[in-house]
């Protein structure tokens, strides 16, 4: 309850290198849509999407140098979309 | 109960911001002045949903054509569904109660963002406009209901697009709000208020507030898609474009059981302030109470299936949703249970709120149980789209919420406003909208068991007699509702003037500030020592 955290700065050196991992991450999802991977196909392009998400997450958006408290609140949340989507599957992988 | 009147401020309704006059209270970052903005609002939408409810009800005391047509008919329930959902009981407690009391019942003098707080009342006001254009523009009023129920919802030629559109643009006041609150309540409670010592209203308010931030953006993105599927032809959901309309139902569900559980949670919250007031006892179970309301916002993620169990969905699927369906009845039971053993063995003081508090308990058991017969999956083949699932419906959120709200209202009145209703014609109020009620839903049971469809403007013969028993019960509810809203206007202008700060012995900061409260609510932040519920010095009392 008080406002004394600690402000971080991200130099510049580790943005550009995750910028370059993005970008790298943004070719290969383009590339795999040439492949045929079927019924694996939405879950490869999800696989690329969350890692790209986790890295903005973690770098750009600072949740690695944060209080525990906000990485617990967002893989939470990330497991409730999980379990969301699990439960979705259960109609649509047995229909 | 306290007389202690040591008013040191002016009031924030007497206090004089930056504006004058009506620009004073829409401009207002205030979060009671907010809170009271949405009342307003809710209480003049309530009221032409309410008379659209009536005529429906009017067309219905009779079969074939009694005051209205098909389409009418089709347009009115879509109308009613959509202001009643979107616009009252969505926003309903958490906007006007929590942002009136939040604050003040965790210690703080605003909420974390006061501009943020306005901001959401002004996107729910556009929002609501939006959804008023879809009754005069275009091809008229749309007829989907308020499920927007795919393929129908891009076929209808009807307008359907504003109405979907404003309520995605009202999910955004309902994000908004649930942000503020959840930062709130992490930030600015006051010192020594741990988490096992906050009230319960703002516990069900942080539950309430993680679904409104994270289930509302599902539905947000569901409106997108038919307003792209609508405008550029994209097969989402449509089968003739290779859509599949069963995602329809999923995406729209995901958000919207969970919803149900935004209404239902601050009206549980409210309950759980009331019930130990008035038997002056601390709340039994208060851990339980707690783990139960969140444990209520997370299993009500997982249900939302039991709303398509003859959509056409896999057998596993079925099994899994009415299996988790059984598991989110557990900790409602347990709240009930709590509550029921709160009031044993208390000093019960039969005022106005707990007359509401506890006809709450009683119709949201009819409620609560009738949804367990829908959640069984043989029950449900029978029962689905009928006026069971009708009735159900009506007593959970109007019987859970609408009443929650009224004793909410009637509590919290007298602190709110700084004046007393008359409490002769607030019980006549309560006791005549509760017969109207119970004639007005219970023979929906009955006439869904016997097969009558829900959404028809016509009907068999044989279902005549208790249609004409349920018709007339609209009408003594509404007359409840007059006789309650009167009161409570008149009150609010004429009633007898009050600064007792604790009306009715609560024991909540809310009954520790001024009557009503001042602009930043306490001189100095509170430090919390006790639980929220101590009722020790009454049974001290009581044992001498």
């Amino acid at each position: 309850m008080t406002n004394d955290e600690k402000t971080h700065i991200v130099p510049y050196k580790t943005q550009i290198t995750v910028l370059i991992v993005l970008i790298i991450l943004t070719a290969i999802s383009v590339a795999v849509t040439q492949l045929e991977f079927g019924n694996m196909n939405t879950l490869v392009a999800m696989v690329l999407a969350g890692t790209k998400s986790f890295i903005v997450l973690a770098w750009f958006m600072h949740l690695k140098y944060e209080k525990k408290l906000f990485p617990i609140m967002v893989t939470s949340v990330v497991i409730l979309f999980l379990l969301v989507l699990f439960v979705t599957f259960f109609d649509y992988s047995y229909r | 109960m306290s007389e202690e009147n040591t008013q040191k401020h002016k009031s924030f309704l007497e206090y004089q911001g930056k504006y004058k006059g009506i620009l004073g209270w829409i401009l207002s970052t205030d979060h009671k002045r907010i809170g009271l903005l949405y009342l307003y609002t809710m209480l003049f939408f309530f009221s032409l949903a309410a008379i659209i409810g009536l005529l429906m009800k009017t067309q219905l005391i009779a079969p074939g054509h009694t005051i209205m047509g098909p389409q009418t008919y089709n347009s009115l329930f879509t109308l009613h569904g959509i202001i009643m959902i979107f616009i009252i009981v969505i926003p309903g407690l958490p906007a006007v109660f929590g942002n009136f009391f939040l604050p003040i019942m965790i210690g703080a003098k605003d909420v974390a963002f006061p501009r943020i707080n306005l901001l959401s009342w002004w996107v729910y006001i556009i929002g609501i406009m939006i959804v008023l254009t879809s009754q005069f523009l275009g091809d008229g009023p749309p007829d989907t209901g308020w499920t927007f129920y795919a393929p129908y919802s891009f076929r209808t030629p009807t307008n359907v697009l504003p109405a979907v559109f404003g309520a995605f643009v009202m999910g955004f006041s309902s994000i908004l709000t649930g942000i503020n609150f959840v930062v709130t309540i992490h930030r600015m409670r006051a010192p020594g208020m741990s988490w096992l010592k906050m009230p319960l209203f703002p516990w069900t308010l942080y539950g309430t507030a993680w679904i409104q931030i994270l289930a509302t953006p599902v539905i947000g993105i569901t409106l997108l898609l038919i307003i792209a599927e609508r405008t550029l032809g994209i097969g989402f959901f449509d089968p003739a474009l290779g859509g599949d309309p069963i995602l329809y139902q999923h995406l729209f569900w995901i958000y919207s059981h969970p919803a149900v559980y935004i209404m239902i949670l601050p009206a549980m919250g409210v309950i759980s302030e009331v019930i130990p007031v008035f038997s002056r006892k601390g709340i039994y179970g208060y851990k339980a109470i707690v783990l139960s309301t969140m444990a209520i916002a997370f299993v009500g993620y997982f249900v939302w299936g039991h709303h398509m169990f003859t959509s056409g969905m896999s057998g596993r699927a079925l099994y899994t949703f009415s299996f988790l369906t059984f598991l989110v009845a557990i900790p409602s039971a347990i709240k009930v249970f709590n509550w029921v053993a709160t009031m044993h063995k208390g000093s019960i003081h039969m005022h106005t709120p707990f007359y509401w508090a506890v006809s709450f308990l009683f119709v949201f058991m009819i409620g609560g149980l009738s949804g367990l017969v829908l959640g069984s999956l043989a029950t449900n083949v029978h029962l689905h789209d009928t006026h069971f699932v009708v009735a159900h419906f009506h007593f959970i959120v109007f019987g859970g919420t609408g009443f929650a709200f009224m004793s909410a209202l009637h509590y919290w009145f007298p602190k709110m406003f700084g004046r007393k209703y008359d409490e002769v014609w607030a019980n006549l109020g309560w006791g005549v909208f509760f017969m109207g009620f119970l004639s007005l839903y219970l023979p929906m049971f009955l006439l869904g068991m016997r097969g009558m469809p829900r959404r028809y403007y016509d009907y068999l013969p044989e279902f005549h007699g208790a249609n004409i028993a349920s018709s007339l019960g609209a009408w003594v509810m509404v007359a409840g509702i007059l006789i309650i809203f009167a009161n409570l206007i008149w009150s609010a202008r004429h009633g007898k003037k009050t600064s007792e700060k604790n009306t009715w012995g609560g024991k909540t900061l809310e009954w520790q500030v001024d009557t009503p409260p001042s602009l930043e609510n306490f001189d100095e932040i509170p430090t919390i020592t006790k639980q929220p519920y101590d009722y020790s010095d009454h049974s001290e009392k009581l044992n001498q």
